[in-house]
Formats: C-alpha cells, sequence, structure tokens
C-alpha cells in the first residue's frame, strides 16, 4: 500500500511539473471571464427591453410557439421547442425566475455548455500523453525496469488521472463562480431549480417535477459532468497505451469527441449510434428536461453506455500495457 | 599539536562522514559508498544466467537460443555488430521484452515471472539514458528511488557525488550535456545497489576522456563485487574492459569466453622488414621453422600495422624460434630491419569467428 501511495505520488509530481494543470487553470481564467461579459451583455440587453421578468419569459413562450407552426422547421428542433416552452410556462405558472443573474446560475450554465466539448478537451490535455509520453521520451525504459510490476505503476497513472480530472473540474466550476460572482454577485445559492421533467411525445410530463435548489442542482450537475469526463479520460488513457505518438493519441481522442458533438447536433434517426460513447458524454440534457440527441436515450441509458466504454477502455489498456514488448 | 591530530583522527574514525566533507568529494573512498554491506567479492556466485533464450517477433526469429552466465565482481562484455540482438537481449533482460522461449535469472530469480523480486538486483540503462528533462536531476532521482525499497535521500546525495553530478545535480535535465545524462544514468542505476549493473553501448557520445573515465569507474565498481554486463559494438572497448565475452551475431552467440584466451585462440603473426625483401623471402621460406602466410591470412591483421611496416613478411612462428632465425638471417649477409610480432586483435577474431569476407568489401 505503501508503495501505491509513492507510486501516485511520482505520477501526480510528472503531471504537475509538466505543468499542465497550470495551463488549464491559465486557459479558464482567460476564457471564463469572456464568458461572463458576453452573459452580462445579454443580461443587460433583456433588462433594456424588458421591465419585469414575467414579460420576458411570456414573450420567449410566444416567440417559441409561433416557431413551432413554421413547417420550414425539422421535426427534431420542434421536439425541443415544445420542451423549452413548456419548461418555460411551468416556470411562469410557478412564479419563478429561471434566469436570474447570480454566480451559481451561471456555473450552472457553464458546465452544461461545457460537458459537451469544453470538459473533455481539457481532460484529454492531462489524459493523452499520460503513457504516451513516457514512450516517446523513451523514459518507459526506466520506469518498467524497476522491480515494480507493470499493472501497478498503470494503476497509478490510472488513480493520477482520475484526481487530475476531479481537480480540473472542481477548477472549472470555482473559477466560473468566483470570475461571474464579480460581475453577478456570489448569491444564488438556495434559488428553486425545477428536474424530473419528462418528454412524453410532443407532451411535457410535469408529474414528477420538483424543485431543488441551485446549489444541489450544481451538485448534481458536478456528479455528472465527472462521470462523462472520467469516461473521455479512461478513453484517452488507452489510446495512450495504444498509440507511442503523444500527438496522435492527442488527435484521436478530439476527433471523437468532436465527432460526438456533431452526431449529436444532427439529431439522426440513425439509431444505432446511440451506443457510441461520444454522442452520450452531454448528460446534463437529461437534468434540464431537453429531449436527448437521439430517442430512447435516457440517463441511465447513457451512463451505462459510458460505463462499459470505460471499463472496456481500462480492460484494454491493462491488458496490453502488462503484456507489450517494449522495442524501441 | 600532536594531540589535536590525534583527536581528529579518532573523530574522524569514529563519525567518518566528517572526513569525506572535509576532502574533496570524489577522492573520498574510505567507506566504500557503492556496495552495501555484505556483498559478494569475486565468490564466482553467478548473478545472470540466461539460459536458452530466444525471441520470435513477427515470424522472425531475432534472438536465437542465446545461453551465458555472468559471475559476481565480473566485467562481461556482449559484443556484436549494429543489428545483431544485443539490444533486444538487453531488454529481455530487464523485462522490456518478453522471451519466446527461455529464461533469464538474476539471483536465481525469473525476470520474467518475478520482474519485481528479479529487478530489485539490477540497475540498467539501456541505450540512451533518457529521463525526464523538465525535472531536475535531484527530482528524477528521487522518482526513482521511491519506486525501490530503502532508498532515502542520502543514497540518493551518495550516487550523485560517486558520479560526481553533485555539482549539477539541481538542474534540469533538458541543461545537461550527454556526458551529464550518461553519469546521472549510471547514478540511477546504482541507486539500489545493484548486484548486476547493465550498460548498453555506455561510451556512446563520450568523449574519449569520457570514455577513460568510464572505463576506469566500471572496474571500480568490478572489484567492489558488483557485476558489469557491457555491450558495445566496438572490439577494442571490450578487450580493454571485459574480463569474459560473448560475442553475438545474427542473434546467435558465436563465441563464449575469457577476452585473453579467446585472443590466444587465434593464431600469432610475426612480420619481418629486411633490407632486401626477395633475398628475405628467400630466406624465410628455406627455413623449416618458418611459414610463410598467405594473401588471405594477411587479411586477418590488422591493417594499422601492416602499414607501418610496409613490405613486410608475415609468417607463422614459434616465439622461441625466432632469435635463431634472426641469426641464420644475419649469417647469409641479409640485413633484418624489423621483426614484430603481431597479436591478434578481437576484430581478427570476430572476422574469423563470423566468418565475414574481409574480401567482400
Amino acid at each position: 500500500m505503501h508503495r501505491n501511495l509513492e507510486l501516485i505520488r511520482n505520477e501526480t509530481i510528472k503531471v504537475w511539473k509538466k505543468k499542465r494543470f497550470a495551463v488549464i487553470v491559465l486557459i479558464l481564467l482567460v476564457l471564463v471571464p469572456v464568458f461572463v461579459y458576453a452573459q452580462m451583455k445579454i443580461a443587460q440587453n433583456s433588462a433594456s427591453k424588458f421591465t419585469d421578468w414575467r414579460s420576458e419569459l411570456r414573450q420567449r413562450i410566444t416567440d417559441n410557439t409561433n416557431a413551432l407552426s413554421s413547417d420550414r422547421i425539422p421535426e427534431e428542433w420542434k421536439k425541443w421547442r415544445v420542451a423549452l416552452v413548456q419548461q418555460l410556462q411551468y416556470y411562469l405558472d410557478h412564479d419563478v425566475n429561471p434566469n436570474t443573474p447570480n454566480a451559481v446560475r451561471f456555473t450552472n450554465t457553464f458546465l452544461q455548455n461545457a460537458v459537451g466539448l469544453f470538459i473533455p478537451l481539457m481532460v484529454l490535455a492531462v489524459a493523452s500523453d499520460i503513457v504516451s509520453s513516457e514512450r516517446s521520451g523513451g523514459t518507459i525504459k526506466m520506469l518498467l525496469t524497476r522491480p515494480v510490476r507493470r499493472w501497478r505503476i498503470l494503476a497509478s497513472k490510472l488513480v493520477t488521472l482520475t484526481l487530475y480530472v476531479s481537480l480540473i473540474i472542481v477548477a472549472t466550476a470555482a473559477v466560473s463562480y468566483l470570475v461571474s460572482g464579480l460581475v453577478f454577485g456570489y448569491g444564488g445559492w438556495r434559488e428553486p431549480v425545477f428536474v424530473g421533467f419528462r418528454l412524453q411525445g410532443s407532451n411535457m410530463d410535469t408529474s414528477s417535477v420538483h424543485a431543488v435548489p441551485q446549489g444541489v442542482f450544481m451538485l448534481m450537475q458536478l456528479g455528472l459532468v465527472w462521470f462523462s469526463a472520467m469516461t473521455v479520460a479512461v478513453i484517452a488513457f488507452m489510446v495512450s497505451v495504444l498509440v507511442r505518438s503523444t500527438a496522435a493519441s492527442l488527435v484521436t481522442m478530439m476527433a471523437a469527441v468532436i465527432s460526438g458533438s456533431i452526431l449529436a447536433n444532427m439529431a439522426s434517426s440513425w439509431h444505432s449510434a446511440k451506443y457510441l460513447f461520444n454522442v452520450n458524454l452531454d448528460l446534463s440534457v437529461y437534468l434540464q428536461g431537453s429531449p436527448p440527441p437521439i430517442e430512447g436515450m435516457t440517463l441511465g441509458f447513457s451512463l451505462i453506455v459510458l460505463a462499459v466504454w470505460a471499463l472496456a477502455a481500462i480492460g484494454v489498456s491493462f491488458a496490453v500495457f502488462t503484456r507489450q514488448d517494449i522495442l524501441a | 599539536m600532536g594531540m589535536t591530530t590525534k583527536n581528529e583522527t579518532d573523530a574522524g574514525l569514529a563519525t567518518g562522514s566528517q572526513v569525506e566533507t572535509a576532502q574533496p568529494p570524489h577522492a573520498a573512498k574510505a567507506p566504500d559508498p557503492l556496495m552495501a554491506p555484505g556483498q559478494p567479492r569475486h565468490s564466482g556466485e553467478t548473478v545472470l544466467s540466461v539460459e536458452h533464450l530466444s525471441k520470435t517477433i513477427r515470424g522472425r526469429r531475432i534472438i536465437d537460443d542465446i545461453s551465458f552466465d555472468v559471475r559476481a565482481g565480473e566485467v562481461y562484455g556482449f559484443l556484436g555488430p549494429n543489428g545483431s540482438g544485443k539490444t533486444t537481449t538487453i531488454r529481455m533482460l530487464v523485462d522490456l521484452i518478453k522471451p519466446t522461449s527461455g529464461r533469464v535469472l538474476v539471483c536465481g530469480e525469473d525476470v520474467s515471472k518475478h520482474p519485481e523480486r528479479a529487478l530489485r538486483h539490477v540497475g540498467s540503462i539501456v541505450e540512451n539514458p533518457e529521463m525526464y528533462g523538465y525535472l531536475t536531476g535531484w527530482e528524477n532521482l528521487d522518482l526513482f528511488a521511491r519506486m525501490q525499497d530503502g532508498i532515502g535521500e542520502e543514497r540518493i546525495a551518495e550516487v550523485a557525488r560517486i558520479v560526481r553530478m553533485d555539482e549539477r545535480i539541481h538542474d534540469k535535465i533538458k541543461t545537461y550535456s550527454l556526458g551529464m545524462r550518461q553519469r546521472l544514468g549510471i547514478a540511477q542505476a546504482l541507486l539500489g545497489s545493484p548486484k548486476l549493473l547493465i550498460l548498453d553501448e555506455p561510451t556512446n557520445g563520450l568523449d574519449p576522456k569520457g570514455i577513460k573515465e568510464l572505463r576506469a569507474f566500471i572496474r571500480e565498481l568490478a572489484g567492489q563485487g558488483m557485476s558489469v554486463f557491457v555491450s558495445s559494438h566496438l572490439l577494442s572497448e571490450i578487450q580493454l574492459l571485459c574480463d569474459r565475452v560473448a560475442i553475438i551475431d545474427g542473434g546467435r552467440i558465436i563465441a563464449t569466453g575469457n577476452v585473453h584466451e579467446l585472443i590466444a585462440q587465434a593464431e600469432a603473426y610475426t612480420l619481418w622488414l629486411f633490407e632486401d625483401a626477395e633475398a628475405g623471402l628467400a630466406l624465410l621460406s628455406q627455413d623449416a621453422r618458418v611459414a610463410i602466410t598467405t594473401d588471405r591470412d594477411l587479411a586477418s591483421i590488422d591493417e594499422a600495422v601492416l602499414s607501418a611496416l610496409p613490405g613486410a613478411i608475415a609468417t607463422r612462428i614459434r616465439q622461441e624460434d625466432v632469435a635463431g632465425v634472426v641469426a641464420s638471417c644475419a649469417e647469409a649477409g641479409v640485413g633484418v630491419l624489423a621483426v614484430q610480432r603481431v597479436v591478434p586483435t578481437l576484430e581478427t577474431l570476430f572476422l574469423a569467428l563470423t566468418g565475414g569476407d574481409p574480401y567482400a568489401s
């Protein structure tokens, strides 16, 4: 056990000293203010148009309902709008403002938008070279000629990766909360959010809808974001074991993640695509009650698909790493 | 005055370390820092045993039934041209490559089955000493020290001092020269006080001074009971450094044995240079004690030696007969300018063993 902790410490030091995490925090510190500024502009804009959030909400409901009657809008988009309209109506009926500007709201919205692409890309910065860099740098020869079994070394890398993925997600939420708070104020933890919307055909089932405080909503969201980020990380980990070059492993994974978000947007009638890991990454849609990218996908379904992919990736990583010949 | 000296000496003996720090670091040799106590010295114990090792990659037999033993305290050479399978073999010795058949035992432990036990006794540099360039030398050593039991900061400082890297140890590796990286690589290999040190082409990229230092250093390690396994494609290197050698070509061991005995196997030649070459040749041909060598034999003599004696006649002759032949030359009035006995180099031996045809090139 003691030896395992030392190995994990080694791996953590390596990632840290490579300044990977520092770069990620730097990216966040540059990008989050940009989003905060954009959000601030939106808030100012609607404040100048509407005196009251209720009238703004009514306007949005009317706009979206009108759009529904148009024939030019594809069926999938209509479904999405139906869901949105009914959700907004629910908020209006219960006299809850879904768009109060505050740091917690901003962070939640940011996480929702980051889960599909932004967070996976940051995770790849660590995951893609955690094994391949040892091979391209030749240091794997020193690493594997020490009296430690190979699976222990790989396991220490996997634990380290888990630590950094968690750290990245916490850092994303923290930076987003702290920066947006400067503009929107740090409150909003107790404001209610409605969860449990269920889409049944073209109708929204609101029977199981209930309010949770935004703080709790954020925790739920962080959990889902962590799960999807870990899946990406573990698959990247496998690619990093299989591919010698860090660049190749990074590009492969970026292509996979990006093509997933493209596929999800095509909202395809290709149903078997739902078994791909990359269309299942956006777990926050289930929390919001928006329709999933492909019909028939549910939170449970996506969690299982991601878990199967992740476990398979871990299995392949260990099977290959413990047996492969280090030829060059 | 005398009292003070005695006190200092006593204090030094008692604490040891105080005396060391008072001297220049590399001069401190008193408490043997390289080896843990109780290690064997030239005991003849087998440290590394390679048994019928073979490796087939994609249907090609790269290593074919290799066997040899390395004993405690000897410097063992592993000689072969590039591409002969040296590095593949070394990678199998340290569990980087799994053998297709056969096994490698280090201190009786199978490297492939129990690497965590066998590799405890091994320090190695496979090809280049690649370390983490974004870390300092010390951080690198610290990293590898943590992978093994019982290596503390003192040991890290000690190995850094042994390879004389203590001044630059806190600089980043990427600022090191190749020679310094090589030294740090050796420090890394020595960390766990191994019984077997494996060095793959250690003189690559070193300047002549560095090579000389390394040679002395390896000798010193062996003198303290460590077995050193050195691969090289340079025959002179092995000749200068090793006690025994295994010669590999095309994935097969073509000879193993004592370096000097192997050399003795190859015939020695005697070169004759006369004032009058024709008269000399006529005289030698008549002499029963002398056998004139053919052109083909001549090819296995070091070219550098031949070119130093242009026009020399190569012969085979027993050493004790040389004086008599010289005397008879003098009697016949044929002036002898030079007689030189040529010991074959490992290179000529290698050519003979591999059946390489010097006329081909």
